[in-house]
């Protein structure tokens, strides 16, 4: 059994009337990458600014590295990076300033080489508010990792970042977990947390709604396969053919969109009768259902109730 | 201390980059200083025996109070401090290290007015350099804790502007160097007790100008220094780190606390 690195343990924290987070119970392995997902609101920040030490929980506890912090922070910040939603560093601040000052607080040296391994090194005299949000952001992760913090939390960490940008960051936290760091982060975008995360939780309202692998979680919803298909002619445009495990369909620019139960018996069904109506298949797609899927069909049941 | 030193050398620079700190610490104290230096020669010549003090004083009172407590406000508003706490910035450092090097530009300031006065305006020197300089001290740490507790205590940059010229303007006007407060009414001499400007004022000049003063000198001494202490205690007391949660250890008004020194002194000083 791997090391249990954080444990939280009927986490609660509430605003006047508003319950934010719910007694949420969950444990990170050491090395694990740990995506926190959840619409607006949810309590996904609220739950990593209790562990990072910027709110105290109003109920439950918690532990890092198998020591409760007590809510003391000078107890937890050596122990963690934080890449918060919003950097927070002053405007006027260089980035090679920005690096002496945070090391210097965490009494390590300036790692200029993370500023480097960054793209950050053409931009080391340049202020806070003159970089790009891509760069702010690069800077923010670099700050986060100078003292190589065991745990590391992410919230939102590729907000606003181009696709390159995206990737490069996708890198540079696996590489991180290569390395052994357990890596927290929180994120509105699915496909980001299925890419890179080892397990997932979804948090409604406050409250864990699913945990497990991006693969668990897609595969306990009402699995169903999008098979998307073009055909020449109109063979498909009629209403009353039913293709064996089929419970829906659509119909999307020039495609027509099923989601079944059975993947071989619809497809071969759908070619054999495209076949017999002597009209010709244009393309084929067999997508399965995706945690983004998975995670609007939970919230919208749980909106509903 | 490498820490410290890091951050006390971003915050200085920081007073010379942002174009709103350079306005404070310099253009305008230099600005006023030169304009008024003009203006007073001509129209009220005994203003030039007290114009370095009076000078002195008035840069003091624009670095501090309309230079500090803005981007404490800005800064907590915009997750700096959180930040900061996360990275184990000590909220200490956070409240004395900008009084700090404010202090600093203050004293280059202080360094160009003093002698070009003289050499310009005639305007006659300390006679006690140690009491003016230890003076220019305690009226700087006094104000610097003020425009702190404004900055910590103010849930908005519009509260620190309100705040911080319920101070200045007064001080401008009743602050004991272009009237002399034994020239005001009762009641706007009271006024103008609560302001550190006028016991700084009675200060510098009893002890480095030798002139007749106000009010007895201790009783400003004690005033300002306990003025300074309840001001810095207090903004450390109330400091908070974030402006998305609430909780502080006691209610803002508690600032007025820091007031206590001077309202003792307006309805005691003879």
């Amino acid at each position: 059994m791997k090391d249990i690195v954080v444990e939280v343990n009927k986490l609660r924290k509430v605003y006047g009337d508003l319950i934010a987070v719910d007694d949420i119970s969950f444990n990170v392995e050491k090395g694990e990458i740990f995506g926190l997902l959840g619409p607006n609101g949810a309590g996904k920040t609220t739950t990593f600014e209790c562990l990072e030490g910027l709110r105290k929980p109003d109920g439950g506890n918690f532990k890092l590295l198998g020591k409760s912090p007590n809510y003391n922070y000078n107890n937890l910040r050596n122990i963690i990076g934080v890449q918060l939603q919003t950097s927070g560093l002053p405007d006027s601040m260089c980035v090679n300033e920005a690096m002496n000052f945070f090391s210097a607080y965490h009494n390590v040296p300036s790692r200029y080489d993370l500023l480097e391994r960054l793209g950050l090194k053409e931009k080391m005299g340049v202020q806070y508010h003159t970089l790009s949000t891509g760069l702010q952001r690069r800077l923010a992760l670099a700050l986060a990792i100078a003292h190589k913090p065991p745990i590391l939390f992410l919230d939102e960490p590729t907000a606003g970042l181009d696709v390159q940008s995206r990737v490069e960051l996708h890198n540079m936290i696996k590489e991180l977990q290569e390395n052994g760091t357990t890596i927290l982060f929180a994120t509105h975008d699915m496909a980001e947390a299925e890419k890179i995360a080892n397990r997932v939780a979804i948090l409604l309202k406050g409250k864990i709604v699913t945990i497990g692998t991006p693969r668990e979680i897609t595969a306990t919803g009402a699995g169903l396969t999008k098979i998307s298909v073009r055909v020449e002619g109109s063979s498909l445009s009629k209403l009353n053919i039913k293709f064996p495990g089929v419970t829906q369909f659509k119909s999307i620019d020039e495609y027509t969109i099923y989601y079944s139960t059975n993947i071989g018996l619809t497809v071969s069904a759908l070619i054999e009768y495209i076949s017999k109506q002597k009209d010709e298949l244009i393309d084929l797609r067999v997508e399965r259902p995706s945690l983004e899927d998975r995670f609007l069909e939970i919230t919208n049941t749980k909106t509903k109730k | 201390m490498k820490a410290f030193k890091n951050h006390f050398i971003f915050e200085f620079k920081t007073g010379i980059r942002d174009k709103n700190l350079l306005l404070m610490n310099y253009l305008f104290p230099l600005g006023f200083y030169i304009m008024i230096g003009f203006l007073m020669a001509n129209i009220n010549p005994d203003f030039i025996d007290i114009i370095i003090p009076a000078m002195v004083v008035i840069t003091i009172l624009i670095s501090t109070l309309l230079g500090i407590p803005e981007p404490l406000v800005k800064s907590r508003e915009a997750g700096i401090f959180r930040s900061y706490k996360i990275n184990g910035v000590p909220a200490t450092s956070i409240v004395i290290i900008p009084p700090l090097t404010t202090i600093i530009h203050i004293i280059v300031v202080s360094i160009i007015i003093t002698p070009t006065a003289f050499a310009f305006f005639k305007a006659p020197l300390p006679k006690n350099w140690l009491a003016f300089v230890l003076i220019f001290l305690l009226t700087a740490f006094t104000c610097a804790g003020l425009a702190v507790l404004i900055g910590i205590a103010s849930s908005s940059s519009r509260g620190t502007i309100l705040w911080s010229q319920l101070i200045f303007i007064p001080s401008m006007l009743i602050g004991g160097y272009f009237v002399p407060s034994q020239l005001l009414p009762t009641f706007l001499g009271k006024i103008g007790m609560l302001l550190p400007s006028t016991h700084a004022i009675n200060l510098f000049k009893f002890y480095s100008y030798n002139q007749s003063i106000d009010y007895n000198p201790i009783w400003s001494l004690l005033i300002l220094f306990f003025g300074g202490i309840l001001s810095f205690g207090l903004a450390i007391y109330l400091f908070n780190w974030d402006s998305q949660n609430k909780t502080r250890r006691a209610h803002p008004a508690f600032a007025f606390f820091a007031f206590i020194p001077f309202i003792i002194g307006a309805f005691f000083l003879p």
